[in-house]
Order: C-alpha cells, then sequence, then structure tokens
C-alpha cells in the first residue's frame, strides 16, 4: 500500500481519521455527531487491520517480523517498524480497547468534542508506534509524543481538578523520560546504532549498563508506575476522563513493562541481575503498601487506580524473576490487566455518567436496580482479585511461580497481596453494589443500556475466555521468552553460581 | 459420563444464571434439579465402577496453561476417592436443591439461587476430580466464590455481607498456604500433575529446601502450607472464624456447603495427597493436633450457642476436627468415612433445622422455640435421628465412623495422637450434650414462641442469658432486627416476620420432607453398609491406589485391636452427654441458667466463641485499616508527594517568588548584584588559583 506496510498502516489510519475529524467544521450536533462516527469508523477500521497483521503474524519465531524501513534523519536513524512476540499482543490490545473508548465517550463528552477524539486518535498513532517502532530514536518520540494528548485529555475534559493532575502526570514522566534521553544518546555513542535489532545484539560493557539500566529504569519505573514514584496515577485517573482512565490503565502503563522487557533485560543483562532485588522490593512494597492504600479509598477510580499499581507489582516482579514463568506471567499480567481494569474503569464511568460523583459513600444498593451491571461488576472484581477461571489468575500465579524460584521471600510477600486484594475488591462491592438503597437519587437509576452491553459483553467474555485458555496468549510470546532467556543466561548462570554458594 | 457429572451442574448454572428471568423461577427450579438428579445417578454408578470394579481412570479435557515447563491441563483424575466424593457432593446437592424449591418458594430471586448452587456444585465437582494442584485451585476459589455469593445471597442484610466478605477473606488467607504449597511443589517436582508428582514422593522427601531465610525438611514445609488451605476451607482452629458467621445464608446453602461438601474439601485435599503427607511426619502431627484442638474447642463453644443454626455450625467445625485426627494418624480412610457419613447426618440435621425455621417463619433462636415435637413431629424424627447418628449412637452411621476415628487416635504412636484421643472422647460427650440440648429445646419443654411481642428487649428472656443479659438482649434484638428485615424484604412474608402468636407452627410440604427422609436412611444406614468397604477387610479391594500409606503405616490393623475400654469409651461418654442434656433440659429446667449465673467468665468466654473475632478485629483488621489510611496520608500524601512533586513545585514557586522580587527595576540593584558576582569570582579564582 503505498510502498508502506500493515504497521505503518496501523500508524496512518488513526492519524488519517484525526485529521478528517479536524476538516469537519462547525460545532452543531450533527457534526459532533459525524465526529463520533467519524472516530468510531477509524478505530474499528484499525482494529481490523491490527486483527490482520495478527494473522499474518507468526508465533511460533522469536524473530521480528512485518519489517519494513524507511530513510528517515541521516542514514543512521530510520523509521523502522516490527513486531514480535511481546509487542503483538500490546499492538492488538491497543487497538481492540480503542473502540470501547470511543463508545464510552459517546454521550460522556459534551463540550469540544471533535478536538476530544481528534486527542484520541493522535494518541492511539503514538501508542500503536511505541510497540512497533524498531529504532531508539522513533520508540522515544513516539513514547514522549504520547503524553501530549493524554495531558489534553485529562487537561481539558477532565474533573475538578485536572489541571492539577495533567501536570502531575506530564512532568512526572517527562521528568523520567529525560534520563532515558541521555542513555539512549550514550548508547548511539557506544554502539554507533539506534537500530534496536542490533542493539539487541550489541554487547554493552559492564560498567556502563549500569547507568543505562538507571536512566531508563527511571522512566520505565515512572511509566508502570512503581512504588515510589506512582503518585501521579490516582491523581491522574481520578481527574480523566472514562476513556482516558481506560486508555491510561489499559495500554500507557504496559508501556513501562514493555520497555523493561524489550530493552533493560536483553540489552543490560547483567545490570538486570544486579539491579533485580532493587526491583523485587519496590515490587513488594508496591503489592502490599498499596493494597492497604486500596483498602482505605473513599474514590471508586483512585481504589481501583491503587489496586492497578499493586498489579503493576506483579508484572515488574515477573519480569525480573528472569524465569519463563514470570516473564510470560508478567506479560500476560500486563494483557489481563489491560482488559480488567480497562472493563473496571468502564464500569465505574457508567454510574459516573448517571450520578456524576465517584464518591463510594454515594453509591449503595445498585444491585436492586441495576442487575446487569452488578453482574458484570461481579465478574471484574473477581478478575481484578485473582480468581481462577478469570484472566488475573493466570497472570499472578505465573509470575508468584516463576518468582517463587528466584526468591521465597518475595513470593511469600507477594502472595499476601492475594488476602489483601480479597479484601479491598469485596469490600468495595459491597459498599457499591450491595446492601439496600439508601440514598433517594439513586432510586432511579438505570441499568445498563444497549451501547454498554455491546462494550461490557466482549470484554467480560474475553476476561473468561483467556481465564479458561490462556494459552492462545502465552504462544504468541513463548518463543521470544526462551530467546530472552538465553540471550540473558550467561549473566544470570554467573549470578545463580553466587547464590548457591551461600546457601 | 464423567463429563456429564462435571459439567451437567455448569449447563444447570449458565441456564438458570442468563435465561432465569426469561423462563421464570419455576423452570430454572427444574432444570437445575433435574440436571442434578442426572449428575446423581451417574455418580452412584460410577461409584459402583470405581470403588467395586476399575481402578483409576484418567479423562483428558483439554489445555490450560503452558508455560516453559509449567505444564497444567483441563483434565480429570477418576479413583475411589474422587468417586466417594462425587456421590457425597451429588447426592446431597441434588437433595438440597430439591428441598430448596420448597423452603425457598417465597423468595423472588429463586433462579438466581439455583444458579448458584449448580455453580456451587460445578466448581466442588472440578476440586474433586482435579488432577493436578492447579485444577485444585481453579476448584478451591470456585467453591469459595460459590459461597460468597450465597452466604451473601440476601445482600439487603448487612450481616449477611459481612459474613461473605469475612467467608472469602479467610478463606483467603488459608488459600495463601495453599497457593505456597503449589508454588514449592512446582520448585521441588517440577510439575503439579498428581501422577507425575506421587511417585518421587519419597525421593524428594529426603531433601531439604531453603523458604523464607530457613532450611526445612521439603516434604514437612510443604505439607504444612498446603494443610494451611485446608486449614482455612474446612473451618479449622485459628482459620474457624467464617463458619458460623456463614450460617447468615439460607439453610440449604448451609446444609450443602457449610455442611455436606465445601468444608470437607480440606480433608479432601489431605486425602488426596495422602502421598506427599505419608513422608512429612511433622506435618502430619500438626494436622492431628489441630484435628484435636478444633473438635474440642468448637463442641465447646456449640454448648451454649442459642441459634439453631450456629450449634449446628460448630458442630460440624468439630466433626471435621475429627475427619482430620483420622488423616493425622494415617488412618486416611477412616477420615474420609467419617466425611461420607457425616455428610449425610449433617445435612440432614441443617435440612431439619431449616424444616423446623420454617416452621417458625424464620425464627432462628431456640430460647424462643420449644415444645414444637407435636406440631412437626416428622421433622422433630428426623431431626432426633440426625442426632442419633452424630453422638455416634450404635450402629447408626456416625457410631461406626466417629469410634474408628478415636480408636485409630488411641492406636496410633505419633505425638500428639494421645492428646488428640482425648479431646475427641470429650468432645464426644459435648457433642452428645449440645445436640440433645437443641433437640429439647427445641422441641420439648413448654412452647415459648406463643407469647406476644417478643421482639422486646424484656422479653429477650434472661433464661440462659442471665449472666450476661446486654449482650443477650441485643442478640435477641439482632435475631429478631435481622428476621424483620428479611421478612420485609422478601415482601412475600411481611406478616410472617412478626407476631408468631398469630400461627402455629406447620410441618413443611412434602418437597422438603423426601430429601430428609433419603438423608436419614444414609445417616441411618451408610455406616453399616460401607464399613467394611471404607475401613474393614475391604478396605484394599476398594481404595486400591487412590490413598497411600507408607511401608510403617500399620494403623488400620492396629485400630482394630485396641483395648475394649477404648472402643466404649466414645458411646460412653455419649451417654454421659446425653444423661445430662436430659437432666440440664427435661428434669431441671432452670439449672443451665443457675449454672452460667455462677460462672459467668466461663460461660461468656464461651458464648462469645472464646473471643477470637475481637481477637482478631484487634490484631489484624483494625491495624491493617490504620495502617492503609497512615501509608495513605503520611506515606503517599505526606511524604512522597510532600517531597516529590508537591514539594518540588512548591519550592520552584518560591524561588520563583524570590527572582520576582529581586527584580526591582532600579538599576542601581542590578549593578550592585554584578559587582558582588564579579567580586566573587575573582576571589573564587585567586582562592582556586592560589591552591593549585
Amino acid at each position: 500500500m503505498f510502498g508502506f506496510g500493515i504497521l505503518s498502516g496501523l500508524i496512518l489510519v488513526p492519524l488519517v481519521g484525526a485529521a478528517f475529524i479536524l476538516t469537519l467544521r462547525g460545532d452543531d450536533a450533527a457534526v459532533q455527531s459525524n465526529a463520533r462516527w467519524a472516530a468510531l469508523a477509524t478505530t474499528v477500521v484499525t482494529l481490523l487491520l491490527a486483527l490482520v497483521a495478527w494473522s499474518r503474524f507468526d508465533a511460533g519465531s522469536a524473530a521480528f517480523q512485518l519489517i519494513e524501513t524507511h530513510p528517515w534523519l541521516a542514514d543512521k536513524i530510520q523509521f523502522k517498524l516490527g513486531v514480535d512476540g511481546f509487542s503483538m499482543p500490546f499492538v492488538v490490545l491497543t487497538a481492540f480497547l480503542m473502540p470501547f473508548c470511543i463508545l464510552a465517550s459517546w454521550v460522556s463528552i459534551g463540550y469540544r468534542v471533535k478536538e476530544y477524539f481528534v486527542a484520541f486518535l493522535v494518541l492511539e498513532a503514538t501508542m500503536i508506534g511505541v510497540f512497533v517502532s524498531l529504532d531508539l530514536v522513533l520508540f522515544y518520540l513516539f513514547f514522549e509524543a504520547g503524553l501530549i494528548p493524554m495531558f489534553l485529555i485529562i487537561g481539558i475534559w477532565g474533573h475538578d481538578r485536572r489541571i492539577y493532575a495533567s501536570f502531575k502526570f506530564f512532568l512526572y514522566t517527562l521528568l523520567g523520560s529525560v534520563l532515558m534521553l541521555l542513555a539512549i544518546m550514550a548508547m548511539y555513542w557506544e554502539a554507533g546504532t539506534t537500530d534496536i535489532p542490533t542493539l539487541l545484539a550489541h554487547k554493552f560493557p559492564a560498567n556502563m549498563q549500569y547507568y543505562l539500566w538507571v536512566a531508563f529504569f527511571a522512566s520505565f519505573a515512572v511509566k508502570m508506575p512503581m512504588w515510589p514514584v506512582h503518585t501521579w496515577l490516582p491523581d491522574a485517573h481520578v481527574e480523566a476522563p472514562t476513556a482516558g482512565s481506560v486508555i491510561l490503565a489499559g495500554i500507557l502503563l504496559k508501556m513501562g513493562g514493555y520497555g523493561f522487557i524489550r530493552f533493560s533485560l536483553p540489552m543490560f543483562p547483567e545490570a538486570s541481575v544486579y539491579f533485580a532485588p532493587l526491583v523485587f522490593a519496590l515490587s513488594v512494597v508496591a503489592i502490599i503498601y498499596t493494597s492497604l492504600v486500596a483498602l482505605m479509598q473513599e474514590n471508586i477510580k483512585k481504589l481501583i487506580a491503587y489496586s492497578s499499581v499493586a498489579h503493576m507489582g506483579f508484572v515488574t516482579m515477573g519480569i525480573f524473576s528472569m524465569t519463563e514463568q514470570g516473564i510470560q506471567g508478567a506479560m500476560f499480567q500486563m494483557v489481563s490487566h489491560g482488559l480488567v481494569s480497562g472493563a473496571l474503569f468502564l464500569a465505574v464511568g457508567v454510574i459516573y455518567d448517571r450520578m456524576h460523583t465517584l464518591r463510594i459513600d454515594a453509591y449503595g444498593g445498585l444491585v436492586q436496580r441495576m442487575p446487569l451491571y452488578a453482574t458484570v461488576m461481579m465478574v471484574l472484581t473477581m478478575a481484578n482479585v485473582g480468581l481462577p477461571g478469570t484472566s488475573g489468575f493466570v497472570g499472578e500465579i505465573l509470575t508468584l511461580i516463576g518468582t517463587f524460584r528466584a526468591n521465597t521471600w518475595v513470593a511469600f510477600f507477594a502472595t499476601s497481596g492475594v488476602i489483601l486484594s480479597a479484601a479491598y475488591g469485596l469490600w468495595l462491592y459491597r459498599r457499591v453494589i450491595f446492601g439496600v438503597i439508601e440514598k433517594d437519587n439513586l432510586r432511579n437509576i438505570k441499568d445498563l443500556n444497549a451501547r454498554e452491553l455491546v462494550v461490557f459483553v466482549p470484554l467480560v467474555a474475553l476476561i473468561i475466555w483467556y481465564g479458561v485458555q490462556p494459552n492462545y496468549i502465552l504462544d504468541v510470546f513463548a518463543a521470544p521468552t526462551a530467546e530472552l532467556l538465553k540471550s540473558t543466561q550467561a549473566a544470570l548462570s554467573a549470578v545463580k553460581t553466587a547464590a548457591v554458594a551461600i546457601h | 459420563m464423567y463429563h456429564a457429572i462435571v459439567f451437567l451442574p455448569l449447563v444447570g448454572f449458565l441456564i438458570a444464571g442468563f435465561f432465569g428471568r426469561l423462563i421464570g423461577a419455576r423452570a430454572s427450579e427444574v432444570v437445575t434439579t433435574s440436571l442434578l438428579a442426572v449428575c446423581a445417578v451417574l455418580s452412584w454408578i460410577a461409584f459402583v465402577n470405581v470403588g467395586f470394579g476399575s481402578g483409576t481412570t484418567h479423562v483428558q479435557v483439554a489445555p490450560w496453561i503452558t508455560s516453559g515447563d509449567l505444564v497444567v491441563n483441563w483434565a480429570f483424575r477418576i479413583d475411589t476417592l474422587t468417586a466417594v466424593m462425587l456421590v457425597v457432593v451429588n447426592t446431597v446437592s441434588f437433595l438440597v436443591h430439591l428441598y430448596s424449591i420448597g423452603y425457598m418458594h417465597e423468595d423472588p430471586a429463586r433462579p438466581r439461587f439455583f444458579a448458584y448452587l449448580s455453580l456451587f456444585t460445578f466448581a466442588m465437582l472440578m476440586l474433586v476430580t482435579a488432577d493436578n494442584l492447579v485444577q485444585m485451585f481453579f476448584g478451591w476459589e470456585g467453591v469459595g466464590l460459590a459461597s460468597y455469593l450465597l452466604i451473601g445471597f440476601w445482600y439487603e442484610k448487612p450481616s449477611a455481607n459481612a459474613a461473605a466478605i469475612k467467608a472469602f477473606v479467610v478463606n483467603r488467607v488459608g488459600d495463601f498456604g495453599f497457593a505456597l504449597g503449589i508454588f514449592m511443589v512446582f520448585a521441588l517436582f517440577g510439575t503439579v500433575a498428581f501422577d507425575q508428582i506421587f511417585p518421587h514422593a519419597a525421593t524428594v522427601a529426603k531433601q531439604t529446601v531453603h523458604f523464607i531465610g530457613f532450611d526445612w525438611n521439603a516434604m514437612n514445609i510443604t505439607c504444612l502450607l498446603l494443610f494451611m488451605g485446608a486449614m482455612g476451607k474446612s473451618a479449622q482452629f485459628l482459620l474457624h472464624t467464617w463458619l458460623p458467621d456463614a450460617m447468615e445464608g439460607p439453610t440449604p446453602v448451609s446444609a450443602l456447603i457449610h455442611a455436606a461438601t465445601m468444608v470437607t474439601a480440606g480433608v479432601f485435599m489431605v486425602a488426596r495427597l495422602s502421598p506427599l503427607f505419608e513422608y512429612a511426619p511433622v506435618a502430619l502431627i500438626v494436622v492431628t493436633v489441630i484435628g484435636g484442638t478444633t473438635a474440642f474447642f468448637a463442641a465447646t463453644i456449640g454448648l451454649v450457642q442459642n441459634d439453631i443454626k450456629k450449634v449446628i455450625a460448630y458442630s460440624t467445625c468439630s466433626q471435621l476436627g475429627y475427619m482430620f485426627v483420622g488423616l493425622g494418624v494415617g488412618a486416611y480412610s477412616a477420615g474420609i468415612f467419617h466425611l461420607f457419613t457425616h455428610a449425610f447426618f449433617k445435612a440432614l440435621l441443617f435440612l431439619s433445622a431449616g424444616s423446623v425455621i420454617h416452621a417458625m417463619h424464620h425464627e432462628q433462636d431456640m430460647r424462643h422455640m420449644g415444645g414444637l415435637r407435636k406440631y412437626i413431629p416428622f421433622t422433630a424424627a428426623m431431626m432426633a435421628i440426625g442426632n442419633l447418628a452424630l453422638t455416634g449412637f450404635p450402629f447408626t452411621a456416625g457410631y461406626f465412623s466417629k469410634d474408628a476415628i478415636i480408636e485409630a487416635a488411641y492406636a496410633s504412636h505419633t505425638p500428639g495422637a494421645a492428646y488428640a484421643f482425648i479431646m475427641t472422647v470429650v468432645a464426644a460427650a459435648l457433642t452428645s450434650f449440645y445436640s440433645w440440648r437443641l433437640f429439647f429445646m427445641t422441641f420439648e419443654g413448654k412452647a415459648l414462641w406463643s407469647g406476644a411481642g417478643h421482639g422486646d428487649p424484656a422479653h429477650a428472656r434472661a433464661d440462659e442469658a442471665h449472666a450476661a443479659p446486654a449482650s443477650a438482649a441485643a442478640h435477641g434484638d439482632g435475631a429478631h432486627g435481622a428476621a424483620a428485615s428479611h421478612g420485609a424484604a422478601h415482601g412475600a412474608d411481611d406478616d410472617h416476620g412478626h407476631g408468631h402468636g398469630a400461627h402455629t407452627p406447620h410441618e413443611s410440604p412434602l418437597v422438603m420432607l423426601i430429601p430428609l427422609a433419603v438423608l436419614a436412611v444414609g445417616a441411618l444406614f451408610a455406616g453399616y453398609i460401607f464399613r467394611s468397604a471404607f475401613i474393614g477387610e475391604g478396605h484394599d479391594a476398594f481404595w486400591k491406589e487412590a490413598l497411600f500409606t507408607g511401608p510403617d503405616n500399620h494403623i488400620l490393623h492396629a485400630m482394630h485391636e485396641v483395648p475394649g475400654w477404648v472402643a466404649l469409651s466414645p458411646s460412653v461418654a455419649m451417654l454421659i452427654g446425653l444423661a445430662i442434656a436430659v437432666w440440664f433440659y427435661l428434669a431441671d429446667p432452670r439449672k443451665p441458667r443457675e449454672l452460667a449465673a455462677s460462672q459467668p467468665l466461663a460461660y461468656n468466654f464461651l458464648l462469645n466463641k472464646w473471643y477470637f473475632d475481637e481477637l482478631y478485629d484487634f490484631l489484624f483488621v483494625r491495624p491493617a485499616k490504620r495502617l492503609g489510611r497512615f501509608l495513605w496520608k503520611r506515606g503517599d500524601g505526606w511524604l512522597i508527594d510532600g517531597f516529590g512533586p508537591d514539594g518540588i513545585s512548591a519550592r520552584v514557586v518560591d524561588v520563583t517568588d524570590r527572582t520576582v522580587r529581586l527584580q526591582s527595576g532600579y538599576l542601581y540593584h542590578y549593578a550592585f548584584a554584578m559587582l558582588i558576582g564579579v567580586a566573587v569570582l575573582v576571589t573564587w579564582y585567586l582562592v582556586g588559583g592560589g591552591a593549585r
């Protein structure tokens, strides 16, 4: 297609859609409606394109596929795209969540409708760009560019404290990324290229690895977010519009984990082994600390945001366990969390649209008026709690099994997270859904309508399906995981012998 | 066939759950109940096939999780142990479905109720047919979910919601251990499938593992972790607090989940893993001691409870302790035998209690009952049969299984067995006392339910609660409040919540009585019929390789050769308990009150369940909340944000403010500042240069 491959298409289609919406003139109801439909059509086309890409993707191979290269800056820095088993699931996940975001914004966005959808489509293009870039500079560009539409989405269409939250979000993540930019330059001087496949094969000197690792870590840890740089997330979630939260939790957080797997582990294996205890410690603190904090939240979105931080703790822990189960579990947990937390924020959006409050104590007894909603929330809560049979379980148990092999203390404390997650999840459910309706304004609240059912049915179905048949996802990154571990084996074995000696 | 047994309840759940509102309550009841009937029949066929025919069968269903060397499949392992559980689960579940048609007939949410019941049955079947630990965990948590949903079935009641959450969270504490046990098994064996674990148990048992900073015998620590899961699910001492509260659920649920099936999952798990536990002597001692303690401790609490369901709940807890004693001393088949017979008579007791509650229009406080035998004679007879079996009256079901455990405890020479023997014999007397106390308070004596306005505190009678009038009044009020709100919430029986005097208690409909009769037959004869196969001469042919006993484990022979007084002791204990109950509640009804008044400390200790709820609230619940708030407000708010983003931005604003102030606009200010700068610069160069 015009000399471009399918991956360029995935980036271009949302941009074309955005450009089209920009050409719409006026701001009356008809134009707004056109903008909505155009955005929906664009995201659906992107999703279909992503599915085509997936069908052409060979999951048995660990190599980069669907590669396309175009000249860009100078000769060294190219516009190079490609996917492997680690990035493919995120591309599909991004394209999959996007139509739901558009649907969730259908009526709840009342002003600057065109601009809103433009921002979303640009955001989609940058997010897909992050996952398909095979050039470090290109990756950085997309990584940073994504901040701008998100900053606008929170800052313009957010709730009361949106300005504070958007600046906090922007500055926090930007600050983290500055160090990464320095590291990228250092890597260019060292290896003479910013081509990711070449860099993956390059062996960086050990002492340099430490600096580079820390620099990348600064960026990814904020993005994840890991404790103690997580405090931007609850504020951003609370203030963001529903669809913003979905993307934030569903996709943006995963860029951190993706970065660890794509860069930190394979490029700086020795530093990764060296710093693994630090990551373990921060992960465990995140799991227990944020679960406890989640327990006491008074705002529904904030509670889910804190639980996201806890779930991301499992991801970082799994990745740095450097076992097959740990890494595959982390990948799976990220995909699963994308579905589950995305759906949870959509579900919260449903009652926010009706009542315009996120305070837990403003609700209660919803089950009597909204049985369908209560059912959806029950499935989502259970998936969030990690009940076997939902996708939430698979990621949790794999990361824990992997970590148990690496360090029993970490697994011991992290497993206690399952108790706390049950406590905050069920307590939230009880306060919002169960009980008797006591507030007058809840007495006429409506159950899910057709549009909302269209949103939730596929999400719930996938959450259960991948809980029962997770291999459909696990197989996608089985080969690259094995490959990744083989290449880091040398660094690992050195440390392992040291560990055995200690025992 | 096994596919049908396991998945038909799932089909029932999906039909009643998704289309319940479409097809109506009656159709949901019929569909789920008839599917369970099919399952029950098939289970008995499977029981005969497996128990008295071929050995283990494997059924591969589908792959589940594959990651590196971790391979988990959906698969069934059908051996005698599974077959026994299939029979127990599906029979009781079918009878409870049937019974619920009558018991729940006033409830508008019946499709949901039957959907949950079937969902529970499905999860339980997945648990007992699991051929690997992870699938077992799936069933394990699945029954936990169903239990949560059913305890909180009447979601208007705050107490029911609280009980549901408590059940789930306390179980998760156990599951924390179970999960770590699974990880440990995988780390040691490299697999989670039973077939591949069991042959290597003896080798692994010699290993030492390093776990959270200590060196442990591999098999002991593994089994201890797994047993923690069993303690949670089977409500053993320390993790028992959820079970009495779980009685907030509808009574058929209590019978099915919290007596006959789910709570025995822990017993099943230990028996299933007997090839591992046989090599874990320390873990077995812990099992024995915890079991013995629970048997005794729960029975003591049962002595003074006034809620008819709570008495039976503590009785269940206590009987589960017996089963663990059987397992702990190595007599796995005796433990499972008691599980088997217990399912019949405990389900019978609960369903009979449900019949009483039904007759009394949702009154559960025994202090407001009495003299009911004349009005509901059939229920009374069924309750009596259940009591006979529970207390181990000669030749009833409980007699064979309970005595076997007590004899095994005596015959065993492992540490802790003697303790367990004493505890179980004492508990036998206590069991007899509280069971007959329940019977006499409910069915005999003066009718205490006909008085008008029983709900006012003055009437929350100072009967037994004399020693603690305040708490008794609160209790009476609470019970009444719950009943009233329940009645109101269910619309149909608005007038039932109050004024029992207006109605005379009535016998339940046939659809509720038939299950009672069937269970009564089991309670009377299941012990006698299956005694030989489970623990007698037919033992080896029946169990085949399903239960593993090590080469040094001769307990099954030894327990048949105990001295005569040992064999008699449970029966004597039973008679003592019965005699005291007759004395206290028939001959001299003022006696209990006097005793309670004379021993207020002991009485309150028991009435308040050894203060475990208060202790845990103090130790765990409140600190967790306080810590959560502290970390949120001080940790996130003050420390991280205060010194991080907010602090920095505040400092930036400060500095800019000051800079702005410097920009006074007067030329000489700038000139002065520049001069100072030059001076500093020159000085620095001079000093620096001089130093160089």
